[in-house]
């Protein structure tokens, strides 16, 4: 029985080491922006909140309006992200200070939907933009639960549902265009270009006589491993709905953990033939005994 | 092989059971609404929770609770204890079938149902970092693995009474499953350690919307401790229910065993879970009494019981096991339930109740599996022991 039961350790001992490795110093790099990465610039103090860029996203993307609020079905009126809306306009408001915020998908430099979704339905790609593709989409909704942003929106009206999110006007890039809501912009509070090229002017106005309009900070330069959407913004942006400053990135921790169970899937192997030899040395005994 | 274990026999439908039937009934009838009318309409879900009660009880939850095959399995191949040979059949169908329903459960939860073929078959598509893919393949192998564990048991009896093909195939498979049977039992324990800890890796990438007393790179090793101590509780729990309502001679003496396993258990997920946040530093948000404050003291609550009633009784009867068992079931169903609904943080403003439809769905899919475990272990060889002499 001696031997039995240390075979059984063993075992034991081999399922929390499988499990146990998080600690282990197996490190996953940070994740970068792609070289190719482009990326949107949104400077708070510079919205009117004319919704502009609402209203082209609709057009460029052939998206339903949503009716459902301001103007009993008149008006196109969306309050937030949803599923007839990839892009918004949203005003926070208390006392005397008001910012209006633009709020589309950040195209994480690390993507938790990318990491969470089975097929790879969501991808980051050229540019870096995080795309869907429909067709291997099986509707789990994981991508939703990770999304630090809460940017993915799910048809819930439909029987066959898809995921709906900013996918960064990607056709209109691929023909050499910008973004619509980038394009249409009249104030151009939002603009496009290089990732490279918007993080310096950030910085720049961040630093010349403009430089007291804002707070003192390029949010989505470091935070959640970074974004390729940058935000200025004239007061702090945790009322704008920037719940999150941790510079980690969402999967880091997961895929650190899960990498470290699984490198090679040596550990898995290694348990199935340890049950197994186990087994195989116990059996009979089982029947004989019963 | 497996001579003891014999079919319960009687009649099948009592009142009881039909009143199972009807609530199947109304469980299938809603799901067929649901996929007419969509999940916006069918459910409480939003696009704050995305995941609700099918998923968080149905398969989280639920799977946990159909680990009795996988512990009982590790005590009687691994532990060498071959006296607890007779716990294992019926706690390898509760598996199967808790497995299956779970299964089904994510079928009606889906989007795209219709696009499930694809997680096995898409290979060069595999996403390796989703610990969600991982789940998804293990548990749908977990499934064949457990019903091909299973089979013998449909075999044995028909090989013996079957109709004259299924006889004759029945006599011809037999042989061969038994032979292999020990890599799949070895499949069958890789599988659930796989699954089962990855479940909790799931809710690592909800990252900061995780309250932090859930959020931790232990979650797998939670998780995985979680279902095992859950496992030998619904063993021993079922064991004491089906002496009861079958009239069998329950195997008392095993169920204290089982029982001593599953309350110490619990004594160690909390010590590793408590040095875990004390280390991370997170054990402060434990003193502030808010609902999440409030949910991790019941859990531990919950979850240190069990030893306390032990050590309390030391002699314990039908009953005091039977009260045992449903404390720890319900130390690892709360934990399970809360890191997937309770302690996910998705924001203001976002609110989930499960709909009227969704519960019934959900009590549907615990009524089809109850009328098709009753229906199968008064048929079937599943459970051991003899009626007592009266």
């Amino acid at each position: 029985m001696g031997t039995d039961r240390r075979a059984f350790f063993k075992g034991i001992a081999a399922a929390v080491t499988l499990t146990a490795v998080p600690t282990a110093a197996l490190a996953r790099q940070k994740k970068i922006a792609p070289s190719d990465a482009v990326g949107m610039l949104y400077d708070t103090t510079k919205c009117i909140g004319c919704k502009a860029c609402v209203a082209a996203c609709k057009v460029a993307n052939k998206m339903p309006p949503d009716t459902s609020g301001y103007g009993r079905g008149l008006y196109d009126s969306p309050d937030s992200l949803n599923q007839y809306t990839k892009n918004v306009i949203q005003l926070y408001k208390e006392g005397d200070e008001q910012s209006f915020v633009k709020k589309q998908c950040m195209h994480c430099v690390d993507p938790a939907c990318v990491g969470a979704c089975m097929l790879g339905a969501l991808q980051k790609g050229k540019f870096g933009v995080v795309s869907y593709d429909v067709s291997k989409c099986v509707g789990c909704r994981y991508c939703e639960t990770v999304c630090p942003f809460n940017v993915p929106k799910f048809e819930w009206a439909k029987a066959a549902p898809k995921i709906v999110k900013c996918e960064f006007c990607k056709d209109r890039l691929a023909e050499g265009k910008e973004p619509a809501c980038t394009e249409v912009c009249p104030r151009k509070a939002v603009i496009f270009g290089t990732y490279a090229d918007l993080l310096d002017e950030a910085h720049r106005r961040l630093t010349n006589d403009t430089a007291k309009k804002y707070v003192p900070k390029v949010y989505g330069e470091h935070e959640l491993g970074g974004t390729q959407v940058l935000y200025l913004s004239g007061i702090e942006f945790e009322k704008l709905g920037f719940r999150f400053k941790q510079e980690e990135s969402v999967p880091h921790l997961q895929q650190t953990v899960s990498h470290g169970i699984y490198k090679g899937f040596v550990g898995p192997i290694a348990l199935y033939g340890l049950l197994g030899a186990v087994l195989f040395r116990n059996r009979g005994n089982s029947e004989k005994e019963s | 092989m497996h001579t003891q274990a014999q079919p319960i026999g009687g009649p099948l439908f009592t009142r009881g059971y039909m009143v199972l039937l009807a609530l199947a009934g109304i469980g299938v009838a809603l799901m067929i609404w649901r996929f007419a009318v969509g999940l916006g309409v069918s459910t409480g879900l939003n696009d704050g929770y995305p995941l609700g009660i099918w998923i968080a009880l149905d398969v989280v939850t639920g799977t946990a609770l159909a680990c009795g095959g996988y512990a009982v399995a590790l005590v009687v191949y691994i532990f060498n204890k071959g006296n607890y040979h007779p716990l294992i059949r019926p706690a390898i169908l509760t598996s199967a079938l808790g497995y299956t329903i779970a299964g089904a459960s994510v079928a009606v939860d889906l989007g795209r149902p219709w696009n499930m073929w694809k997680i096995p078959t898409y290979v060069w598509n595999w996403n390796l970092n989703s610990s969600l893919l991982e789940v998804a393949l293990c548990i749908m192998a977990y499934v064949f693995v457990l019903w091909i564990e299973l089979s013998p048991a449909f075999m044995e009896k028909w090989s013996v009474d079957g109709p004259p093909l299924l006889q004759k195939w029945s006599k011809r498979i037999l042989p061969i499953v038994n032979k292999a049977l020990i890599w799949i039992i070895a499949l069958g324990m890789l599988l659930p350690t796989m699954h089962q800890s990855s479940l909790g890796s799931l809710m690592m990438l909800a990252g900061p919307k995780l309250h932090p007393l859930w959020l931790t790179g232990w979650l797998p090793l939670l998780f995985l401790m979680a279902c095992l101590a859950m496992g030998y509780a619904i063993v021993v729990f079922e064991s004491v229910f089906s002496s009861v309502a079958f009239g069998r001679n329950p195997e008392i003496p095993m169920l204290i065993n089982l029982q001593k396993i599953a309350a110490w258990g619990g004594l160690v997920f909390i010590a590793v879970r408590v040095a875990d946040l004390a280390y991370s530093g997170n054990l402060r948000y434990a003193a502030r009494l808010d609902l999440y404050g409030t949910m991790f003291w019941i859990e531990t609550v919950l979850w240190i019981l069990p030893l306390v009633m032990m050590l309390a009784f030391p002699r314990p009867t039908l009953g005091s096991l039977f009260r045992g068992a449903i404390v720890v079931a319900l130390a690892g169903a709360l934990y399970r339930f809360d890191t997937y609904l309770v302690a996910f943080q998705p924001g203001p403003g976002w609110h989930y109740f499960p709909s009227v439809p969704e519960m019934f769905i959900t009590i549907g899919f615990v009524a089809i599996e109850l009328a098709i475990y009753v229906a199968v272990v008064k048929r079937f060889p599943i459970i051991a022991g003899m009626a007592p002499a009266r």
